[in-house]
């Protein structure tokens, strides 16, 4: 088949469906209701994509295959096309993002049942789809903006799909805003890159890009961190994400979690040759993403809402792919991100599924008039004991949850061991601040296996802590939602063996390594000349990652056994104290933004530009409009109406042109 | 001469004119037509389909090298195309629009279709005239049609204003026309184009370039430039609405194109450059000015129009190719938006008085009554204001841009002040089409019951093309400049090489 008629269809099959579910139904409000159809069009239009990507993947040669559909825009030396590229790098993500796309899509359907919006719904999530696939299928800077600048909007979109309640189009604008700093960046960086390289396709870009001035090149891969740590929830900007949390479930999982967030990783995987030109650079993104992790897993252990565990969850491991890119090991950002979109697009469609039957009880408890006022069917407090009742929820939960700890030979295990592995084998090769990253990872790994047990404890475990526990009962979703758990879960448990660490083999069966990297002919670069690290140390790291995992796990299950329900939470807020306050409080990072910048900037409009724009600009405003009114008052004047005076005036014209022309000449 | 093959030569020379003869057939059908039964319904689809076979016809003329017809008197080829493109297109537009529109004024007479066809003839004529012979034929063609298309409305004091005024100051202005072009053919000895500029080999007479002056005057009035615009915002308020948007696009056009081609082949040296940029910079100022204390749309968008002369006359002061091709550009993008405000306006109208009387106010709410209407109209005033992403902007850049290559900075600069100013008029527009309703408005200015013109999907559809259109304008719009790049890059090919 034609690979550039299957990139065609591939990009244009979501933005047909979103046409389809987004603006027919604005003319045919019958088909609003036809849910049938809106889902069975939507999905299939990812679905399909999904088909001939395996298809490209099947058949791709080792050749990048470059399209050009036609020039956007051409200005001076500036040409820009609508031009994509399949490589090894783009097929992977392509992969990811229709195969998850399409189970989320059909997850959707059963999710989103009887809501009103549903067409919008769809609508927008295969808008996100077509944008997605413009950002990581692009051949240029630009088109990869595009692409980027429309998943933020369709992010916004959705995190505001239920736009009625006030606090979820504030998360939606937050999002937006928080997003605009970092795309900020972005943009400048790729005003230094065509200053500097004067084109923006790849082909160029990564040929002469690595030659740029160091200086320069520091600042272009720090603006291009800056715009990855926007979308990718990286510290400084994270705050947006858990926030986002607001959006329907399906689309935390698409959305915030498999695809669009690792949209930064992305980015940096595509330029790594620029990245590796700039270690001082790498250390930063390295630290900054340790950071996060450890930031974000602790925030994690205080969070009771299940979907906020979850968000800090991504927080935490979109920090371990940046460690991963710290490190100069981008091809294992890119497994993390793969496997990542396996286990945490599980974990949320299963958050999804428990909401889904926690309204449900909410609202049978209801119906037996209770009042439900303080009721939230996201709280771990009053859940437990689901496991009786959704039994397929819960083991694809459990399955996810073991491989995000990372239990031996889950998919997880395999991809952060990885990360961990090449953190420390850039400190073993002399760099220091491998064994930072390599540290702060290993207590993050503890914390993670224990705060994901933690969650799976609190709501599958133990008794039920609803009210009138014996008579209300949830039930298990439709088959429509654990189809795509199972799925997923599956995925999880076997999605690591594309990655199978040093110690098999010398490393040589290690598939997404040979695939990706560019010593074996694939698009990322790596970090060279590293030490050898022995055979027995690298054992005894595997044991050791192992063994973090297994005790993190362990004690999570130990400290929220059948039983226990919620004491632990109480006995470490005593322990901890002081420091368990300031995680529950974010670290106060969400306060800091919002009385420094927000009311700072409200107070700078209210007390200094208020008084300057009403006083000064207005006053020049006015007064140039005042100064124009009058000067029209006068020269309509001169429009009297009466011919003879238009005649006159035409006959001064005359006077003037012949002067004027005189004077030319 | 030799004029035994005259006649065959002639006949084979006929579908350089295929446009013309069309239409003007056309014309002359629906007077016969209308002389056998009044107001015969077939006659409006008659002319749309005149001007649609017309505009077929020009598109695939495009690309055609330039050359002349009938002995050297007109020009053909890709400019006269593009040219007959526009003018057939406003026609095409105006014919879809007015039938619903002047039925309620009670005015569908045959006439109007018969001086609409007769009209676009004269500007064909004129937009693609290779000798001043045929520049003043197609000059007053055009002018008598549209004399009597301004006085349309005859029981209306209004209406009578308007087409007299139009007409004594049209036939005042047309003596200094016609006297320009007696100088310029007393010091040349010459009526074509292409032959006025090398006809000097030891200096040019002064009484040439008094020729040019006056021939910039003449032209001047046409397409109103201050200060020889005084009788637009009279005539353009009192003439039928969907008819003013034909004055007011298509007949600038001609004319442009028409001095356009006078200034690019027929001037030896670019001294005409500094009285162009003193007209610019005139015209600009009165008409943004001006425009600024209208209460009623029709005399806004008048100084509005005068205001884009005032553009229009910075791109021809750059005085150079990459100018002239920016003008061309800029009069496809202003027809456009021009053509559209007034659909709009015409399809809002419900004061018997083609809008004469009706205020701003009169269109409050309509954003949200009529959506489709509503959101055209502020796609055509964001558009005359120049922003982006819609055509005016494009537009405006293409205009602009020249003339700073050409040194005309200060020029640039004061239109873009100038165009800021415009934002005032416009954005009011969109915000009583918006942000304000019937109750907000005295009683005298809300429209009556059933005021309206019948709701007619053709004529909605045409307008909503045409801010589709400027939206594509806006954002696919190097195919077109290329297109009119090419036009004087093969043009100056020619001239070369006579």
């Amino acid at each position: 088949m034609d690979s550039e008629l299957l990139v065609r269809l591939i990009l244009l099959l979501p933005l047909a469906g979103a046409l389809f579910s987004g603006v027919l139904p604005l003319f045919l409000p019958q088909l609003r209701t036809s849910e049938g159809l809106i889902g069975t069009v939507s999905t299939a239009a990812v679905a399909l994509p999904f088909a001939f990507a395996v298809y490209l993947f099947a058949t791709f040669s080792g050749d990048p295959i470059i399209t050009s559909y036609f020039t956007w825009m051409a200005a001076g030396d500036l040409s820009i096309d609508f031009a994509y590229r399949i490589d090894e790098l783009s097929l992977i993500m392509l992969l990811v993002v229709t195969g998850v796309g399409s189970v989320i899509h059909l997850y959707s359907t059963g999710y989103m049942h009887g809501d009103s919006g549903f067409w919008r719904f769809f609508a927008y999530l295969n808008l996100f789809i077509f944008a997605m696939l413009n950002l990581i299928l692009a051949n240029n800077l630009p088109v990869l903006f595009l692409g980027w600048e429309g998943v933020g909007l369709c992010s916004y979109l959705l995190i505001g799909f239920w736009y009625t309640d006030l606090s979820n189009s504030a998360a939606a604008n937050k999002a937006f805003i928080v997003n605009r700093v970092g795309d900020f960046a972005f943009l400048l960086a790729m005003f230094f890159l065509f200053r500097e390289v004067g084109a923006l396709d790849f082909g160029t870009l990564l040929a002469e890009g690595p030659g740029i001035d160091t200086t320069v090149l520091g600042f272009i891969v720090l603006l291009i961190f800056i715009g990855a740590t926007g979308k990718s929830a990286q510290l400084p900007l994270f705050v947006w994400l858990p926030d986002a949390m607001a959006g329907p479930t399906p689309v935390s999982a698409l959305i915030h979690a498999a695809t669009m967030v690792t949209s930064g990783l992305y980015l940096l995987a595509r330029l790594s040759p620029m990245v590796l030109e700039v270690p001082h650079i790498m250390v930063i993104i390295g630290i900054v993403g340790a950071i996060t992790a450890l930031m974000a897993a602790t925030i994690a252990i205080t969070q009771n809402d299940i979907k906020k565990v979850l968000a800090y969850s991504t927080v935490s491991q979109l920090g371990f792919m940046f460690m991963a890119a710290g490190v100069g090991a981008f091809f294992v950002a890119i497994f993390h991100v793969v496997t990542h979109a396996f286990f945490k697009g599980c974990l949320f469609l299963c958050s999804g599924s428990v909401i889904h039957s926690m309204e449900h009880v909410e609202h049978d408890l209801e119906a037996k008039g209770h009042n439900m006022a303080g009721f939230d069917p996201q709280d771990m407090r009053t859940m437990g004991g689901l496991k009786d009742y959704m039994p397929s929820t819960r083991w694809t939960y459990l399955i996810s949850t073991l491989a995000i700890a990372g239990i031996p030979l889950l998919a997880g295990f395999f991809s952060k061991d990885e990360i961990l592995f090449k953190s420390f084998e850039l400190g073993y090769s002399g760099a220091f601040y491998g064994y930072v990253v390599w540290g702060i990872a290993v207590v993050t790994a503890l914390l993670t296996a224990f705060y994901m047990l933690r969650s799976y404890m609190l709501t599958f475990e133990g008794e039920p802590r609803w009210p009138d526990a014996d008579t209300v009962h949830p039930h298990e979703s439709p088959a429509s939602m654990t189809i795509p758990l199972w799925i997923l879960a599956g995925l999880s448990i076997v999605g690591g063996y594309i990655g199978l660490p040093a110690v098999i083999q010398g490393g040589d069966l290690n598939w997404i390594h040979h695939f990706l990297g560019e010593p074996y002919g694939g698009p990322v670069h790596e970090m060279k000349d590293l030490a050898k690290v022995p055979l027995a140390l690298k054992w005894g790291l595997v044991g050791f990652g192992s063994l973090i995992a297994i005790v993190g796990a362990y004690i999570g299950y130990r400290a929220y056994r059948p039983g226990q329900a919620m004491a632990y939470d109480t006995a470490l807020q005593n322990r901890l104290g002081g420091l368990y306050t300031f995680w529950d409080a974010k670290y106060h990072i969400d306060d800091f933004y919002n009385e420094v910048i927000v009311d700072g900037l409200l107070d700078t409009s209210k007390k200094v530009l208020q008084p300057m724009d009403a006083t000064l600009i207005d006053g020049v405003v006015n007064g140039v409009a005042a100064l124009s009114q009058s000067v029209s008052n006068g020269v309509s004047r001169i429009q009297t109406g009466l011919i003879q005076n238009y005649a006159l005036m035409l006959v001064l014209g005359v006077v003037l042109v012949l002067g004027l022309i005189m004077v030319g000449a | 001469m030799d004029l035994s093959g005259a006649f065959t030569a002639m006949w084979a020379d006929l579908p350089a004119i295929f446009s013309m003869l069309i239409v003007g057939a056309a014309g002359l059908v629906v007077i016969l037509m209308e002389a056998f039964q009044n107001r015969d319904p077939r006659i409006p689809w008659l002319t749309a389909g005149a001007f649609g076979l017309a505009m077929g016809w020009e598109a695939f003329q495009l690309g055609t090298a330039p050359d002349t017809a009938f002995f050297e008197q007109l020009r053909t080829g890709g400019y006269a195309a593009y040219i007959n493109l526009l003018i057939l297109g406003a026609g095409l537009f105006t014919t879809l629009v007015s039938p619903p529109y002047l039925r309620r004024l009670n005015r569908n007479f045959g006439e109007v279709y018969a001086l609409l066809l007769f009209a676009t003839v004269g500007m064909i004529m004129l937009g693609t005239s290779n000798t001043l012979i045929s520049v003043f034929v197609g000059l007053e063609t055009m002018s008598v049609c549209l004399y009597i298309m301004a006085g349309l409305l005859r029981e209306d004091e209004g209406g009578i204003e308007s087409g007299f005024k139009y007409f004594v100051l049209g036939a005042f202005s047309t003596g200094f026309l016609l006297y320009g072009i007696a100088l310029m053919y007393g010091t040349t000895g010459t009526m074509h184009l292409p032959e006025m500029a090398g006809a000097f080999p030891d200096g040019v007479p002064l009484l040439f370039w008094a020729g040019v002056g006056l021939v910039i005057v003449g032209f001047g009035f046409k397409v109103s430039a201050a200060p020889f615009h005084m009788w637009t915002p009279d005539v353009y308020q009192g003439a039928p609405t969907t008819l003013t948007g034909y004055m007011s696009t298509a007949s600038k056009a001609s004319a442009f194109a028409a001095l356009i081609l006078i200034l690019f082949f027929a001037l030896p040296s670019a001294q005409a450059s500094l009285v162009l940029a003193v007209l610019a910079l005139i015209t600009m100022a009165v008409g943004n000015v001006m425009a600024l204390r209208q209460a009623n749309v029709k005399r806004m968008l008048a100084y509005s129009s005068i205001a884009h002369a005032g553009y229009m006359f910075v791109a021809l002061a750059s005085g150079t190719t990459a100018g002239y091709s920016g003008a061309l550009f800029y009069l496809l993008v202003y027809t456009v938006m021009n053509l559209g405000a007034f659909g709009v306006l015409a399809l809002l109208e419900w004061d018997g008085m083609a809008g004469r009387k009706q205020t701003l106010s009169s269109l409050a709410g309509m954003g949200l009554e009529r959506p489709v209407l509503g959101a055209s109209m502020a796609v055509f005033m964001f558009s005359l204001i120049g922003f982006p992403p819609f055509g005016g902007f494009i537009g405006k850049y293409y205009i602009f841009a020249p003339a700073v290559s050409a040194g005309l900075t200060w020029l640039v600069i004061i239109g873009l002040l100038f165009s800021a100013m415009s934002g005032y008029y416009y954005l009011r527009v969109i915000y009583v089409l918006y942000m304000q309703t019937a109750a907000d408005v005295a009683e005298a200015d809300r429209a009556p019951e059933g005021g309206f013109a019948q709701p007619a999907w053709l004529s909605t559809a045409a307008v909503a093309l045409c801010a589709v259109l400027l939206l594509v304008l806006g954002v696919a719009f190097s195919g077109v400049v290329d297109v009119t790049e090419m036009l004087f890059i093969q043009a100056d090919a020619m001239a070369q090489t006579p």
